[in-house]
């Protein structure tokens, strides 16, 4: 049984409201991935998270925790744990996740960071200002929340001097780029993604990957944001074989991670489907999603292997 | 008997991109959506414009169960915002049954 819906959701607008995340992770945590990168605090161009990456491992052990709780009587607690959670940040005590896992999923923005420096772009980070970008609220439809998040994090790549951010996951993309001008008046941060940039660079690689890839354009990308040719283009010329599931490019499907939170049991059920499409045309798949890499991969068991698309990148670009 | 709200639709609509009105029925939406939920969009949206209050929250499930994926809205002859349209929906449910 899935935990009751309000109770979430009110959970989640309540962590945005009082601590800036809908998760809240330790700082270390959110900023480990920038460890001997020698990346300059803020600046007219950042790398921005938006904690995506890093938020990951935590979302995997509480969606294991809610799913116990799910079927016990802690389910009858929901209401009050909103209570509780206004005053301590329940999160915390519920999730910790191992040094291993953690570091894995910082791989990510150090790999794109790497792959940046390599195609020439100078950028800063934002380090403990880099804030996550209301993605799930929005999508739960908590707009006043979000509204007002959405105003802070304006305010503090502002402070930062900010003109442009470059981007890794599509979620934070599509935020900054394409929900947060219809929310605040005279929002003028250039926003790319980091396959843009890269695709923009035409770099050409040190290493040369050979073997077939089923790809896995996430739905954000693909029907949000338009981002489809800039993976492939980046991907073959890294010298991969390309292998595209029945549904591909604008008609892609989902990965059902927009419903893990609510309903963890029909978001299985959508990776399940997703997968068997992918593992009918390759042993390999590739995200570029950190939703749809752990829905996938937790769906694919040892059937295939998933990979960030930025670890093929940076083993074929990076010097 | 069912109890008609008439300003249901301006209960629900957040901004003017709340474009229900402009489904024209056709189920091209149904027939594609990956989580077949036959009655999203346009049996939801058709409740709202009625005013119907009460199926409207028998299907609470539904609206939350949405994807978000746009595989409907890219495919849709009129041009209906249905992802904005369900986020609208949602904001609705949040503020008036679970009072956020
Ligand atoms: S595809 Fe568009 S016009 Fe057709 S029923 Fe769905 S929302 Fe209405
Ligand atoms: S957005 Fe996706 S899940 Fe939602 S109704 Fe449309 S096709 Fe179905």
């Amino acid at each position: 049984m899935p935990l009751p819906t309000g109770d979430t959701i009110g959970i989640l607008a309540d962590n945005l409201r009082l601590r800036r995340s809908v998760l809240p992770i330790p700082v270390e945590s959110a900023i480990r991935w920038t460890k001997g990168l020698d990346l300059p605090h803020g600046g007219e161009r950042v790398l921005y998270t938006g904690l995506m990456y890093q938020l990951i491992p935590y979302i995997e052990e509480l969606v294991a925790a809610q799913q116990k709780m799910g079927e016990s009587w802690m389910a009858g607690f929901t209401g009050f744990g909103r209570q509780i959670n206004k005053i301590l940040n329940v999160s915390a005590f519920m999730a910790h996740p191992s040094r291993d896992k953690l570091e894995s999923f910082d791989r990510v923005p150090r790999n794109v960071a790497l792959l940046l420096k390599r195609a020439g772009i100078e950028f800063g980070a934002l380090y403990e200002d880099d804030l996550y970008s209301g993605a799930l609220a929005y999508d739960l439809g908590a707009d006043e929340e979000l509204k007002e998040h959405a105003s802070k994090v304006y305010a503090t790549l502002k402070k930062h001097g900010v003109k442009e951010v470059v981007t890794i996951d599509p979620h934070t993309t599509n935020m900054l780029r394409s929900v947060y001008p219809t929310l605040l008046d005279g929002y003028d941060i250039k926003v790319r993604n980091y396959l843009e940039v890269l695709a923009e660079a035409e770099m050409v690689p040190n290493h040369r990957l050979d073997g077939e890839v089923g790809i896995h354009d996430s739905c954000v990308f693909a029907r949000y944001e338009g981002v489809t040719a800039q993976p492939r283009q980046l991907l073959e010329g890294a010298g991969l074989s390309l292998r595209e599931p029945e549904h591909a490019g604008t008609m892609t499907l989902c990965c059902g991670g927009p419903v893990e939170s609510l309903y963890p049991q029909k978001a299985a059920a959508q990776a399940e489907r997703r997968v068997a499409e992918i593992a009918a045309v390759a042993e390999r798949g590739v995200t570029m999603c950190p939703l749809c890499y752990v829905n996938l991969q937790k769906a694919a068991k040892d059937r295939i292997r998933f990979d960030d698309i930025s670890d093929y990148l940076r083993q074929a670009y990076e010097a | 008997m069912t109890v008609l709200q008439p300003n249901l639709v301006d209960e629900v609509r957040a901004d003017e991109s709340f474009n229900a009105s402009a489904c024209m029925n056709c189920g091209v939406c149904t027939a594609i959506c990956p989580m077949e939920l036959e009655h999203l969009p346009r049996e939801i949206f058709r409740y709202v414009l009625l005013g119907m209050k009460e199926e409207l929250l028998q299907h609470q499930e539904t609206v939350f169960s949405c994807l978000l994926c746009k595989m409907c809205e890219v495919n849709c002859p009129a041009g209906v915002h249905i992802t904005e349209n369900v986020r609208s929906l949602r904001h609705y449910f949040d503020r008036k049954v679970f009072r956020i």
